[in-house]
């Protein structure tokens, strides 16, 4: 490669990263900015102050929020990992008639549009009394998820089969197989289910925004809607408040980045998930 | 007698145990389809036929709210709205994954860095990256415009004028690129180094190589692309929702910006009608399943499968 070439292809690489870093950038410095100060685009703020953070820890339940998202977040996350890992081994070790059908229609289920589903589902939990409450937006992952089994299956079929055979003829039970020898083995996927279902239960509006009615409730997207709706657009005009409260949303998924960023990238390169 | 006779009974043979072990490893899944899926969509169906508002009991009107879809305004308004949005923001996006993918993929040095970087914004939720639209596009003071103001343009009103409203949310939609980059890169690795080396002993210039070579190769993967995130272009909701649309008791709107999930999310649950929404659900259904059929009929003549055809 020529050294012009090398030099241009620095370049272009300098410029588009500050392009996707800076908003990040923006949004944290500006909420550290006085209200008439929130849209001067300095990098470093002229006057910097943090009455922003206590100003919307004292407007919004935000420990309540948080606590709310977290609470949902590692029940969908632990619940659809632990079901999701059963029935990809159900699929992956065992040989049964029908299996390939039944699989087809595992796969068939993630073509359908969430759309179709989401209002008679919401008459489901409508009808046991559980809207307004946190449950409906974690239980369905009970169930698992035809993605996560699809992705799990996948891993189980590259295991080799020879330590489930000698395990058998040693005597352990199918429960045994599965959790002491193939859950360990398939770590990694693992991981990366952990690490996606994490992701999508804390940046979900849609399903907080049909389920939780009470502020109490809330997670920490649907009451960061809720702020926009009351100090943005709504009326009251405080940016740099809706600002504050969108890094506070935001870093926890940057944290979460930076603690499994390898397998982040392998699960999405290896699956091709769009997220 | 025939030699079945020695033969132990179905339910103590391998094959039986093998089986009930697999049934009761996958019951969850079966039970949550049951239930989650293949009811709902019975249900899904039928209330399509109703007039439903949670409280009374459903009452069965025929085909009459799916006549009632062609005559609805806002139905042709927030088609309208979604093909224009998937048209403009899904070649973007891949135009721009593919060549940040590239000059990743040239890069020698750093490239985990650079691949960090433009992956970072994907973990923003959605209602965050709505907010952050608002911020930046706001056409008096945002940070878009001060920046086009250096080079002297004047630029548009993005967040309130209904002809800068769905340009804005194609470019914010750039800012998320970071799975696709990830995915091609992934692809350009697998493209087999000897075939370059043969290329360049042929004179072929960077251009060529690229478009003769590593773009074919990679079809496969951009063609995934391009239909997967077409069908989530059809299903956009958070962003413009968040931006443009208020909940609860702040109702301020842009029917610039009224996608056809939010229209169905409005009618289900702001005004409750039930059976209709239902079927508003469904003609999606319907649309994305042609869209999604076109686009292969017509893109498979451009993907090239290593070892022909599958």
């Amino acid at each position: 490669m020529s050294r012009v070439r090398k030099i241009l292809t620095w370049a272009a690489l300098g410029v588009f990263t500050v392009a996707f870093i800076y908003p990040f950038v923006w949004l944290l410095s500006a909420s550290f900015k006085p209200r008439g100060e929130v849209f001067d685009h300095r990098l470093i703020p002229e006057t910097f102050i943090l009455d922003n953070y206590v100003k919307v820890w004292q407007e919004a339940p935000l420990a309540l929020w948080m606590f709310n998202t977290l609470l949902v977040t590692v029940l969908a996350a632990v619940a659809v990992t632990i079901t999701s890992a059963m029935v990809a081994w159900g699929f992956a070790y065992f040989r049964f008639p029908g299996r390939g059908a039944l699989f087809g229609v595992v796969l068939a289920t993630m073509m359908l549009p969430g759309a179709v589903t989401m209002i008679p589902v919401f008459l489901i939990w409508n009808s046991l009394g559980m809207v307004g409450t946190l449950t409906p937006l974690w239980a369905q992952n009970l169930f698992g998820s035809a993605f996560y089994i699809f992705l799990l299956r996948q891993f189980f079929l590259g295991l080799p089969r020879e330590p489930f055979e000698a395990a058998k003829i040693d005597g352990a039970n199918n429960w045994k197989i599965f959790t002491r020898i193939a859950l360990p083995l398939c770590k990694p996927a693992v991981v990366v289910t952990l690490l996606f279902e994490f992701q999508a239960a804390w940046t979900d509006l849609m399903r907080p925004l049909i389920y939780l009615r009470d502020s109490s409730t809330f997670t920490v997207p649907r009451g960061l809607k809720a702020l926009l709706d009351q100090f943005g657009f709504g009326g009251e005009w405080h940016w740099e408040i809706v600002m504050t409260a969108s890094v506070i949303t935001t870093i926890p998924m940057i944290i979460l980045f930076f603690l499994g960023q390898k397998h982040f990238i392998k699960g999405i390169a290896t699956t091709g998930s769009k997220g | 007698m025939p030699a079945t006779h020695s033969k132990a009974p179905f339910w103590r043979s391998m094959r039986w145990r093998d089986t009930r072990a697999a049934l009761l490893f996958i019951s969850p899944w079966i039970i949550g389809f049951l239930i989650f899926t293949a009811w709902p969509v019975i249900n899904s169906a039928y209330l399509s036929l109703t007039d439903y508002d949670v409280i009374n009991d459903p009452s069965f009107v025929g085909f009459d709210n799916y006549v009632q879809l062609f005559q609805d305004p806002k139905v042709g308004l927030a088609l309208r709205n979604t093909f224009l949005f998937t048209v403009m923001s899904v070649p973007t996006q891949l135009v721009v994954s593919l060549a940040l993918a590239l000059l990743l993929n040239s890069a020698t040095k750093a490239t985990g860095f650079f691949r960090t970087a433009f992956f970072l914004p994907k973990m923003t939720p959605p209602v965050a990256i709505g907010i952050l639209l608002l911020m930046l596009f706001n056409g008096q003071n945002g940070l878009i415009n001060a920046f086009l103001g250096v080079f002297g343009i004047d630029g548009p009103a993005w967040t309130t004028d209904p002809a800068w409203v769905k340009p804005g949310l194609v470019l914010m939609s750039l800012w998320t690129v970071g799975s696709s980059i990830v995915i091609i890169l992934a692809a350009l690795r697998g493209v087999p180094q000897e075939l370059y080396d043969s290329a360049l002993v042929d004179g072929a210039g960077w251009w060529r190589r690229t478009f003769r070579i590593t773009v074919p190769l990679i079809s496969p993967t951009l063609f995934f692309l391009f239909i997967v995130d077409s069908i989530n272009a059809l299903q956009s909701f958070t962003e413009a929702y968040t931006a443009f649309f208020g909940s609860g008791n702040t109702t301020y709107s842009n029917d610039a910006a009224l996608f056809y999930a939010i229209y169905l999310f409005q009618q289900a649950f702001e005004f409750l009608h039930m059976g209709y929404a239902s079927a508003l659900a469904w003609l999606l259904f319907i649309v994305i399943m042609a869209i999604t059929g076109v686009q292969m009929l017509v893109t498979r003549r451009f993907v090239h499968y290593e070892g022909g055809q599958p």
